[in-house]
C-alpha cells in the first residue's frame, strides 16, 4: 500500500502520541515499583557491605564482606550463632511444614473434586482461616494449647490422659506451630490444586477405569502429570512462605522453649531496627536467606518440570 | 453400573471425610466464640463446654472500657489504612494494566515480563532498606509507611492485565473511531467490562494490607497505641492478657467477625481469584 507523505507523517505522529499516553498511564506504577521494590533490593545489597548506623549516618563505613564473614564463618561470635541457629530453626520449619501444607490440601482438593453433597460449603469453611490475620489466629489458638485450662488439655484430662505442655516443650512447640500454620494457610493451596483437578479431562479417568487401573495408578499416571503446573506454583510459593515464617513462632511460642523455635526472621527483625540494631548484619542475613530461597526455588522448578515432562 | 456405584461410594466417603474435617476446622472458632460469652468461673470450671451456663457480655464491656485495648479504634485505623491503600492501589495498577494490555508501545511485553519476574526476588532483602527509606522520608511510624510502599504490588496488576487482554479489541477500535481518547476508552469501555476483576483485585489488596503484621509491628514500635492497626494491637493483647481467656477471646471474635462476614458475602469471588493464580 502506498502512503502519501502526509499520511505517513500523521501515522508516525499518532504512534508517538500513543506511546506518550501509554507511558503516562504506566508512570505512577513504574515510579512506585522502582522506588519501593527495585531500589530497596540494590540498596539492601549495598547496606550489607557497610557497618551501617541508622541514626548517625556519619558513623557508617564500608567494610566489604565483613558482615558476611561474621555471620557465616566467625564461630564464637554472637551473629554467627544467631544466623546459624535461626537458619537451622527455619529449615526445621520448612522441612516439617511443607509436606503437610502440600499433601493435606491435595487430599482435601481431591475429596472436593468428587463433588459430594455440599462440597462448596466445605470448601468455603476450609478456606476461611486464610482470610484471618495472624494475630487473631494466634489469639484463638494460643490457649487451645495452654496447660492451665486450655481446650485441648482440658479434653485430654477429661479422657483421663496426661496434660501436654504444648508451647513450652519440644517437639510439641513445633507441632503446635505447624498445626496452626496448616489450619491457617492450607486453604490457598487447596483452592489452587482444586482448580487444577477440575481442569483435568474426566474422560481420561473413565478410560483408565475401563482399563482396570487402580485409584493409585490413576492418580500417579493421570492426576499428577496433569497437575504439574499447579504443583509448581504451590511448591514454590509454599516453600518461600515457610522460609519467611515469623508471626506464628513470634506470637505462639515467643521463639521458645530455649530459642528452639526462634527462626531466622526473628533474628533479623531486632537487628533491622531497635536498640540492638545492626542493619548491615541484618541485611547480610536477609541476602543470605534470599539467595538460599532463590536456589531452592530453581531446584524445585527443575525437578517438577522434569517430572511433568516424563 | 459398576462405575456409577464406585462413584457413589466415593462421593459418600468424600462427604463424611469433609464433614469431619470441616467440624474440626470450625472448632477453635466456635469454641472461642462460646468462651467469649462465658463468665470467668464458667471458663475455668467448664473449659470444654460449647454453651455458656450464663451468657455474659462482661469481656466485651471490659475490652471497651480498658484504655489500653481500644479494639474499635484499631479496627477503624486498619479500615482507613487498608481502604486508602486499596483505592490508590486500584487506580495505579489498573492504569498500568491498561497500558500493558490495550495500549501499544515499544518493548511493552518485555517490560511486563521483567516486572513479573521480579516477584522471584525474596522481599526479605527489602526490609532494612525500606526501614531506612521511611526514616529518611520522615514517614517512619506514620500511616504513610503502611500505604505507599505496597502500591507497587504485582499481583493485582497481573490479574487486571490478564483480564483486560480478554476484552475484544474491536470494542476499543470502534470507540477510537467514535473519537474517544485513551482515558475515555479506559473509563467508558474497559472499566465497566472489568468490574469483577476489579473486585477480586480490591479484595486481595484489602486483605493483604489489613492482615499485614511484621511491617506495621516495626513501624509502630515507638508509636502511641491509638495509632496502631488491629493485628499489632491484638498481638499486644495476646502478650499482655495471656491468661485472661474471656478477654482475649472477645478481642479475637471482634476482630474476626467483620472479616468472616465479608468473606461469607464474597467467598465465590475470593476463591475464584485464588484459583485463577494457579492457571495461566
Amino acid at each position: 500500500m502506498q502512503l502519501s507523505l502526509e499520511a505517513k507523517r500523521r501515522r508516525t505522529k499518532r504512534i508517538i502520541k500513543d506511546q506518550m499516553s501509554a507511558y503516562a498511564f504506566l508512570s505512577p506504577y513504574l515510579i512506585i515499583f522502582s522506588v519501593f521494590f527495585i531500589f530497596p533490593f540494590f540498596y539492601g545489597l549495598v547496606i550489607s557491605f557497610f557497618d551501617w548506623n541508622l541514626f548517625y549516618p556519619d558513623e557508617t563505613k564500608f567494610i566489604g564482606f565483613d558482615n558476611y564473614q561474621r555471620i557465616w564463618f566467625e564461630s564464637g561470635g554472637i551473629y554467627y550463632r544467631y544466623f546459624w541457629s535461626g537458619l537451622k530453626n527455619t529449615l526445621i520449619f520448612v522441612v516439617f511444614s511443607v509436606p503437610f501444607l502440600v499433601l493435606i490440601p491435595l487430599i482435601l482438593a481431591a475429596l472436593i473434586d468428587n463433588e459430594p453433597k455440599g462440597y462448596k460449603i466445605f470448601r468455603t469453611i476450609l478456606f476461611m482461616p486464610t482470610v484471618l490475620s495472624i494475630s487473631s489466629v494466634i489469639l484463638i489458638w494460643k490457649w487451645q494449647f495452654y496447660t492451665n485450662g486450655g481446650f485441648i488439655n482440658s479434653v485430654l484430662l477429661k479422657l483421663g490422659l496426661n496434660e501436654i505442655p504444648f508451647l513450652v516443650s519440644q517437639p510439641w512447640a513445633w507441632i503446635s506451630i505447624i498445626a496452626v500454620t496448616i489450619w491457617w494457610t492450607m486453604g490457598t493451596n487447596m483452592v489452587i490444586l482444586g482448580a487444577g483437578l477440575k481442569n483435568i479431562d474426566k474422560t481420561l479417568y473413565e478410560a483408565a477405569a475401563i482399563d482396570g487401573a487402580s485409584y493409585i495408578q490413576t492418580f500417579k499416571y493421570i492426576t499428577m502429570p496433569s497437575l504439574a503446573p499447579q504443583m509448581l506454583i504451590v511448591m514454590i510459593t509454599t516453600v518461600l512462605a515457610s522460609f519467611g515464617v515469623y508471626g506464628q513462632p513470634d506470637l505462639l511460642t515467643n521463639g521458645g522453649p530455649d530459642f528452639s523455635t526462634t527462626v531466622l526472621m526473628m533474628r533479623i527483625r531486632p537487628l533491622a531496627f531497635g536498640t540492638n540494631a545492626n542493619p548491615g548484619i541484618a541485611t547480610a542475613m536477609a541476602v543470605s536467606m534470599g539467595m538460599i530461597m532463590i536456589v531452592v526455588s530453581i531446584i524445585q522448578a527443575r525437578i517438577i518440570k522434569r517430572r511433568g515432562d516424563a | 453400573m459398576a462405575i456409577r456405584s464406585v462413584q457413589n461410594k466415593r462421593k459418600t466417603i468424600s462427604f463424611i471425610a469433609l464433614l469431619l474435617i470441616s467440624i474440626l476446622w470450625l472448632m477453635p472458632l466456635v469454641w472461642g466464640l462460646a468462651t467469649s460469652f462465658k463468665t470467668p468461673q464458667d471458663i475455668s470450671s467448664n473449659p470444654t463446654s460449647l454453651f455458656p451456663e450464663l451468657w455474659t457480655l462482661e469481656h466485651y464491656q471490659g475490652l471497651f472500657s480498658r484504655p489500653d485495648t481500644p479494639v474499635m479504634r484499631w479496627m477503624l485505623n486498619s479500615f482507613i489504612i487498608a481502604g486508602s491503600y486499596t483505592v490508590l492501589y486500584l487506580i495505579i495498577v489498573s492504569f498500568a494494566a491498561y497500558a500493558f494490555s490495550i495500549l501499544k508501545f515499544k518493548y511493552r511485553d518485555q517490560l511486563f515480563w521483567i516486572i513479573l519476574s521480579t516477584t522471584m526476588i525474596p522481599t526479605v532483602i527489602n526490609l532494612v532498606p525500606l526501614i531506612t527509606m521511611t526514616i529518611d522520608l520522615g514517614w517512619f511510624g506514620s500511616w504513610l509507611s503502611l500505604i505507599i510502599p505496597g502500591l507497587g504490588g504485582v499481583f493485582g496488576m497481573f490479574l487486571l492485565r490478564q483480564f483486560f487482554l480478554g476484552i475484544p479489541y474491536e470494542l476499543v477500535e470502534s470507540a477510537k473511531i467514535d473519537g474517544l481518547n485513551n482515558f475515555g476508552i479506559f473509563v467508558k469501555i474497559v472499566m465497566p467490562l472489568s468490574k469483577s476483576a476489579f473486585l477480586v483485585a480490591a479484595l486481595f489488596a484489602f486483605m493483604g494490607n489489613w492482615n499485614d503484621y511484621l511491617w506495621p509491628l516495626i513501624q509502630f514500635s515507638g508509636v502511641d497505641a491509638s495509632m496502631w492497626t488491629l493485628p499489632v494491637g491484638l498481638s499486644k493483647i495476646a502478650g499482655t492478657y495471656n491468661y485472661d481467656y474471656g478477654l482475649t477471646m472477645a478481642a479475637a471474635i471482634l476482630a474476626i467477625v467483620p472479616v468472616v462476614i465479608v468473606y461469607a458475602l464474597l467467598q465465590d469471588k475470593i476463591i475464584e481469584g485464588v484459583a485463577r493464580t494457579g492457571i495461566k
